[in-house]
């Protein structure tokens, strides 16, 4: 699918054009994900391939509630189901944490991709894939940090949770928020979002949970997917949720030293050939190069 | 072939001396043409300022599919290139005096060094450097082929393999002008490459102890 046309682009894989004014103070909309108030009924999956048009496969169990067992390309959100024992309660705590793409506004896998055009970001914050333009490469997998962006098989294009930008390109908004039987899936503003979080989290604090808190890492310049966490001190017992997610180091030098220092020698190695071509001239061979060779060829004979 | 490895010109004086049969001719063409496609293919994905050059292929997808091929027809190519070449390329005594005398090199000036054999410290170093980073830019190269390979390595691996095989083919374009430079900057050289060979004068004045050799061979085979 394109680029949304109702959404204003804010960035551009594999392009430098200048980006848009957004209204300061805007930033842009977010979905807020309640931890607390999740009943694992995975209404959330069902409405996201319904909406999608996704079709997983039927899978096998193997003991655990996740299925699928991982995001797959067809999944692109995914119900997380982890047994915690908590060591100051003594209680096994359940954590259910849907998972997908956090929609970075420092996105990793837009940084990483080589294709101008088929990651974007939107000015009111989503990341989006645009299968027209993505080549499959995988790169966008090695640039995020969350390990969400998943390869098809089939389509050998990558995929991952939109935000629904197109329902929210038209005054809707995401399909696993509108199906959501408890209201653990919340979506509006980022501002609107974080006021809703700060009065759950109070309520989580008045009932004992003092580390609730809400996860929107700094890491990568915040997230417009956002969670509540009752345990907002160790993300990593949700599931391996990464306590400072951040771009990869490696992928800052992939795309950011290495490109212009690659570029820079092998241009210099060109300008360095001609400069000594001008210099020195032509290694040209000699007639007397030529009758030696011929009488030590003769000599021989 | 030691026994006609010398022969007079048709037209005339002039002695020619074969230097690469016609078999490895086509190994270099296959591995030569496979290389500039990897890096022009290679390039598109590297610098989004090259992703035009995706068009060559038939587009960004194609491009994605068939470099990795490539690669596969390079690997391949050049290990046959290795099994000819690896012994005239052992690294010899006047390789240092070569190597420590870029000022006669650069120049020109080849009677202020020993005489060479069939190569020179350069060309050694081009074939051995070659062989180095296409073997990681083969290994890196599978690491990263995620429609096949995806499953075998982690995410962390390949961010790291990822860079590497980014550095190592700078280094092998890099090499590669070295080499391609080296062959017009020393006329009579490209013709070893289309024909086989070269003139006596250009084994006489480049590669002295290389024509010598096989000078002896031919009165060897009573040639």
């Amino acid at each position: 699918m394109a680029s949304n046309p109702g959404l204003t682009l804010l960035r551009k894989s594999a392009s430098d054009e200048a980006p848009p004014a957004v209204l300061p103070g805007d930033d842009g909309v977010a979905k807020l994900i309640d931890v607390s108030k999740c009943i694992g009924c995975k209404a959330c999956q069902a409405a996201c391939l319904e909406w999608n048009e996704r079709h997983e496969e039927v899978g096998f169990n193997v003991g655990s509630y996740e299925n699928p067992h991982d995001l797959t390309a067809e999944s692109w959100t995914l119900m997380r189901f982890a047994e915690w024992d908590n060591p100051e309660t003594g209680n096994l705590e359940w954590l259910i944490r849907k998972d997908g793409c956090m929609h970075c506004a420092d996105p990793g896998c837009l940084k990483a991709c080589p294709s101008p055009g088929a990651i974007v970001q939107y000015a009111n914050g989503i990341v989006d894939f645009v299968s027209e333009h993505c080549i499959g490469c995988g790169y966008c997998i090695k640039g995020c940090p969350f390990n969400i962006p998943r390869l098809s098989p089939v389509e050998q294009v990558v995929h991952k949770c939109t935000l629904c930008s197109d329902r929210v390109a038209v005054g809707g908004g995401p399909a696993c928020a509108k199906a959501c039987p408890t209201h653990a899936i919340s979506f509006g503003s980022k501002a609107e979002m974080k006021t809703l979080a700060g009065q759950r989290i109070a309520d989580l604090k008045s009932r004992g949970f003092e580390q609730a808190g809400l996860y929107d890492p700094a890491g990568v310049g915040g997230t417009h997917v956002m969670y509540v966490l009752h345990h907002a001190d160790k993300p990593e017992i949700y599931s391996g949720l990464p306590a400072n997610p951040h771009i990869s180091r490696l992928v800052g030098v992939w795309k950011g030293a290495a490109k212009v220092a690659g570029l820079a020698a092998i241009g210099a190695a060109v300008v360095g050939a001609f400069v000594h071509h001008l210099l020195a001239g032509a290694s040209v061979v000699s007639k007397e190069d030529e009758q030696k060779a011929t009488h030590l060829a003769e000599g021989a004979d | 072939m030691s026994a006609a490895s010398l022969h007079k010109a048709p037209s005339g004086e002039a002695v020619v001396v074969d230097r690469y049969t016609g078999l490895a001719r086509a190994n270099h063409w296959v591995t030569a043409i496979s290389l500039i496609l990897l890096a022009l293919s290679g390039m598109a994905l590297f610098h989004p300022a090259l992703f035009f050059l995706t068009a060559l292929f038939g587009g960004g997808q194609f491009t994605r599919i068939i470099h990795p091929w490539i690669g596969v027809v390079l690997f391949f190519s050049f290990a046959g290139l290795f099994i000819r070449f690896w012994r005239a390329n052992l690294w010899e005594r006047e390789d240092n005096v070569w190597l420590a005398s870029p000022g006669a090199v650069l120049s020109g000036h080849e009677e202020r060094l020993p005489e060479i054999g069939r190569y020179n410290a350069g060309q050694k170093l081009v074939f051995w450097g070659m062989t180095l980073l296409i073997l990681v830019l083969f290994v890196s190269g599978l690491t990263i082929w995620d429609t096949y390979f995806f499953a075998y390595t982690s995410i962390e691996t390949k961010r790291a393999v990822v860079v590497l095989h980014a550095a190592a083919a700078v280094c092998a374009i890099l090499i590669w002008i070295a080499h391609v430079y080296a062959a017009i900057w020393v006329r009579g050289t490209v013709r070893a490459m289309t024909r086989g060979s070269v003139t006596g004068g250009w084994a006489w004045r480049h590669h002295r102890k290389w024509l010598r050799e096989e000078v002896a061979k031919g009165r060897a085979d009573g040639g």
